[in-house]
C-alpha cells in the first residue's frame, strides 16, 4: 500500500472509530439508566455534548503550563487514533497488512490515553487535579502487569506471534484461545484491565466526581475537554476490540461478522454492568486488587498456559 | 439559529451553585429533578462537579456578604456561553431574608445576569423542569 492510502484510511479510520465510540458510549449511558429504572438519553446525547464542547470557551487558568495543557489532550487522541487504525487493519485484512511487533506497539499506543491525562491533569495547577493525576499513574502501574500478563498468555499459546493479524488467522484456523480454561481466566483479567482502562467505576477513582470534582479533568472546557471525551469514546471500542482481537479470534468475515459484533456487544455489556453493580474503591484497594487477586489469576492462567503446551493438551 | 445554541440547548449540563444562607431544601429537589422520577437526563440535562463543565448554573439560597465575592468568581470562571437560572425565593429576590443582617445589600441578579427565575419555596421539581424547558425554548427562539 503507498503512503497516501494509508493516511486517507487512517483519517476514516479514525473518524468512524470516533462515530461509533461516541454511539457506544451512548448505549453505556443508556443502559445504565435503565438498571436505574429512568428512560435514558436520545442517542445523539453524546454527539450534542462533543458539539456543545467545541462551541464553548476554552479557559487557561492562569497557573497552568499553557503549552502542556493544551497539547496534552492531542497526545492521548493521537495514541487511540493509531491504536485502533492498527487494530482495525488487522481485523479487515489479517494477512495482508500490519507488521511483526505491531501487538508491542498497540500496548506501548494504549498507555498513551493515560499517560495525557496524567499530563494534563498535572498542567492544570489545580490541586485536586494533581490528585487525580497521582491517582490515574498509581492506577496506570496497578493494571499494566496483569493487563501484560495476559499478552503473555495469548504469546504462549499462538507460540510467539507477535502481529496482530497472525493471531486472528491462527485462532480463525485453530479454534479461538478463550476456549480453554487459560484463555477463560486471561479473559476475565482483560475484562477488569479494560474496566481500569477506561476508567470505569470500580476504578474512577481518578476523577471521581463527588470527592475530587471531576479530578484530572476539573480544569478542562471547550475544545480541550471534548477532545478528553472523544479519546474516552475511542478507547470505549478500542480495549474490547484489542480483547476480541487477542481472545475471541477477531471479528472474521461472511457470516462471522455478525458473531464477531456480538463478541464486542458481549465485553462492553460485561464492562457496562460491572460498572453498574459496584462501589467506587479507594485507590490503595484498586492496586492491592490488581497487584493480588488479578495477577494471581494471571499467573495462574500463564502457569495453564505452559502447562497445556508441554504437554500439548488444547483444553487447559 | 447557529449550531453552537442548537448544541448547547441539546446539552445543558448544570453546575450546582449553592449561594450559602439557605435552607438546603431547593438543594434537594434540585436532586430530585436527576431522579428516576423525573430523570431530567432524558433532556441531556447532567449535574457535573466542575464550573469549567458547566452550561448552566443552578443558583439556589439567599446571597450573603460572605458569598457574594465567590458567586461572582464562579460565574467569571464559568465558560461562556453559560446560563444562570435562580432556583427558589431565595435566590430570585431575597425571600424572607431580605432584611437580614448578613444578607448582601444586592441580590443575585444584579450581581451576576440571570436568564431564569424559578420561583417556589422550594419549587417543586415540575417546575424546575418546565423552567429549564422555557428558557431553552427562549435561546432557540
Amino acid at each position: 500500500m503507498n503512503i497516501l492510502v494509508l493516511v486517507v484510511l487512517f483519517f476514516v479510520i479514525s473518524a468512524g472509530t470516533a462515530v461509533v465510540g461516541l454511539l457506544t458510549t451512548w448505549i453505556d449511558r443508556k443502559v445504565t439508566a435503565r438498571v436505574q429504572y429512568r428512560l435514558g438519553p436520545p442517542w445523539f446525547q453524546p454527539f450534542a455534548d462533543v458539539v456543545k464542547l467545541l462551541g464553548k470557551e476554552t479557559i487557561v487558568p492562569h497557573a497552568a503550563s499553557k503549552a502542556a495543557f493544551l497539547i496534552s489532550p492531542l497526545i492521548g487522541l493521537a495514541g487511540v487514533s493509531l491504536v485502533s487504525f492498527i487494530i482495525w487493519l488487522a481485523i479487515f485484512d489479517p494477512t495482508g497488512s500490519g507488521f511483526i511487533g505491531d501487538l508491542i506497539v498497540v500496548i506501548y499506543l494504549l498507555i498513551l490515553p493515560a499517560l495525557a491525562m496524567i499530563f494534563g491533569g498535572l498542567a492544570s495547577a489545580n490541586p485536586l487535579a494533581s490528585v487525580g493525576a497521582s491517582r490515574e499513574m498509581k492506577l496506570a502501574l496497578a493494571y499494566e502487569l496483569p493487563f501484560i500478563l495476559m499478552i503473555v498468555v495469548v504469546l504462549i499459546k499462538s507460540g510467539g506471534t507477535l502481529s496482530l493479524g497472525g493471531l486472528i488467522s491462527a485462532q480463525q484456523s485453530g479454534g479461538v484461545y478463550v476456549a480453554s480454561i487459560s484463555g477463560l481466566l486471561a479473559l476475565v483479567v482483560a475484562i477488569l484491565c479494560t474496566q481500569a482502562k477506561l476508567g470505569q467505576v470500580p476504578f474512577d477513582a481518578a476523577e471521581a466526581e463527588t470527592e475530587l470534582t471531576g479530578g484530572i479533568l476539573i480544569e478542562y472546557s471547550g475544545t480541550p475537554l471534548a477532545v478528553f471525551k472523544l479519546t474516552r469514546a475511542m478507547l470505549y471500542l478500542t480495549v474490547p476490540m484489542f480483547t476480541v482481537v487477542l481472545l475471541c479470534g477477531g471479528i472474521g468475515s461472511g457470516w462471522g461478522i455478525p458473531l464477531g459484533i456480538l463478541k464486542y456487544v458481549g465485553l462492553l455489556v460485561a464492562v457496562v454492568l460491572i460498572r453498574n453493580t459496584n462501589p467506587r474503591l479507594r485507590i490503595e484497594h484498586a492496586v492491592k486488587f490488581f497487584w493480588g487477586h488479578v495477577t494471581a489469576i494471571a499467573i495462574i492462567a500463564v502457569a495453564l498456559a505452559v502447562l497445556g503446551n508441554r504437554l500439548g493438551i488444547g483444553w487447559l | 439559529m447557529s449550531l453552537k445554541i442548537k448544541a448547547l440547548t441539546k446539552s445543558p449540563w448544570v453546575y450546582h451553585l449553592c449561594a450559602g444562607g439557605s435552607c438546603n431544601n431547593c438543594d434537594i429537589e434540585i436532586l430530585d429533578c436527576l431522579t428516576p422520577r423525573f430523570d431530567v437526563e432524558r433532556f441531556g440535562v447532567t449535574l457535573i462537579g466542575s464550573v469549567r463543565h458547566a452550561d448552566a448554573l443552578l443558583v439556589s439560597g439567599i446571597v450573603t456578604k460572605k458569598t457574594a465575592p465567590l458567586v461572582k468568581q464562579i460565574w467569571e470562571q464559568a465558560p461562556k456561553p453559560c446560563l444562570v437560572v435562580a432556583i427558589g425565593g431565595c435566590a430570585c429576590s431575597q425571600g424572607m431574608f431580605k432584611d437580614c443582617y448578613t444578607a448582601n445589600p444586592v441580590p443575585l441578579d444584579e450581581l451576576i445576569p440571570v436568564h431564569a427565575y424559578v420561583p417556589g419555596c422550594p419549587p417543586k421539581p415540575e417546575t424546575m423542569i418546565a423552567g429549564i424547558v422555557k428558557l431553552l425554548g427562549s435561546l432557540t427562539k
